[in-house]
């Protein structure tokens, strides 16, 4: 994609910003009230269930992978996949000791 | 992909999308370092589940969802700069730069309180108070004050560039049609906000 695409693909508008970080704050309150809750050993879970959308929402909107080229989603994903070998390795690693 | 853009009669060459993707990749390392420690901290949390869940209890979990909601607003501000300067709105991109320095030094001087507070109990690394708990309440605190200190210093490092733009943006280095530059800054900007989005669970809600 050419420079004129990119900037044109670019809504250049304040509202959908305001309404992630809506969603940003709501999602906060959501994390630190169920965590207020007796859930037993789901407390880690749901918190990371929650934070990653989190950032889900900041990777897409604020850093605007939804609107770059395919390119950089395939690097954030390869990158992402890397860390996720990292934890699987260690923790077979690990439990098997 | 490149882009050739003449200026007064100059003939600069840009390429823009080359630019981010150069800041992805070193966000990349930002997250392998970072990610080094989630995996440290993972592997600890599993060994000493118990000590991790008292030692939690220590930390203050308003004072941490304040700061989170400080940090989610300057990266509001930050993204929104962005939108001002693509609409050659240039004072109100600067005003949303200060901002987003002003509630990063906020998140900083919260930081401080809190590590104060931390410290005037006698728990800081390689205090008597420390040492005589748990080993797995010392890892906690070791990696609570490494973590968040690393974090910090991120923050601190955030705050000098988009001191350095806000610069930019006023002696015209920065305008709506050539931005990569607080692009750049602000994906660097996003990523520590990340970062806290996943410190702030693991530390402060594990109770």
């Amino acid at each position: 994609m050419d420079k004129h695409d990119y900037y044109h693909e670019h809504s250049h508008s304040y509202g959908i910003y305001v309404l992630v970080w809506l969603a940003l704050m709501a999602l906060t309150a959501i994390t630190v009230a169920v965590a207020g809750m007796d859930i037993g050993k789901f407390t880690v879970a749901t918190a990371l269930i929650i934070a990653s959308f989190k950032a889900y929402l900041v990777l897409t909107i604020f850093m605007h992978l939804r609107s770059e080229t395919k390119t950089f989603l395939i690097f954030v994903l390869v990158a992402l996949l890397f860390l996720g070998i990292s934890f699987v390795l260690l923790f077979s690693d690990y439990s098997f000791q | 992909m490149s882009t050739n853009t003449s200026t007064l009669g100059e003939h600069i060459h840009r390429d823009d999308i080359g630019s981010r993707m150069g800041m992805w990749l070193f966000l990349f390392t930002e997250l392998i370092l970072f990610g080094g420690m989630f995996l440290l901290y993972s592997v600890y949390k599993f060994q000493y589940s118990d000590s991790f869940f008292l030692a939690a209890k220590e930390l203050n979990t308003i004072m941490g969802a304040f700061n989170t909601a400080v940090l989610l607003t300057s990266s509001l501000t930050m993204a929104l700069s962005i939108v001002a300067i693509q609409r050659d709105q240039r004072v109100l991109s600067m005003l949303l730069q200060m901002v987003t320095i002003f509630l990063a030094l906020f998140f900083l001087v919260n930081k401080y309180f809190e590590w104060s507070a931390k410290f005037s109990h006698g728990i800081y690394p390689g205090s008597e108070e420390l040492l005589s708990k748990s080993s797995g309440e010392i890892l906690f605190f070791g990696l609570y004050y490494v973590m968040t200190g690393l974090h910090g210093i991120h923050v601190l490092v955030g705050i000098f560039l988009i001191a350095v733009m806000t610069r930019m943006t006023r002696v015209g280095k920065i305008t709506h049609d050539n931005y990569v530059r607080l692009e750049n800054t602000g994906l660097y900007w996003h990523l520590v906000d990340i970062i806290w989005i996943f410190l702030f669970p693991l530390f402060y809600l594990i109770t």
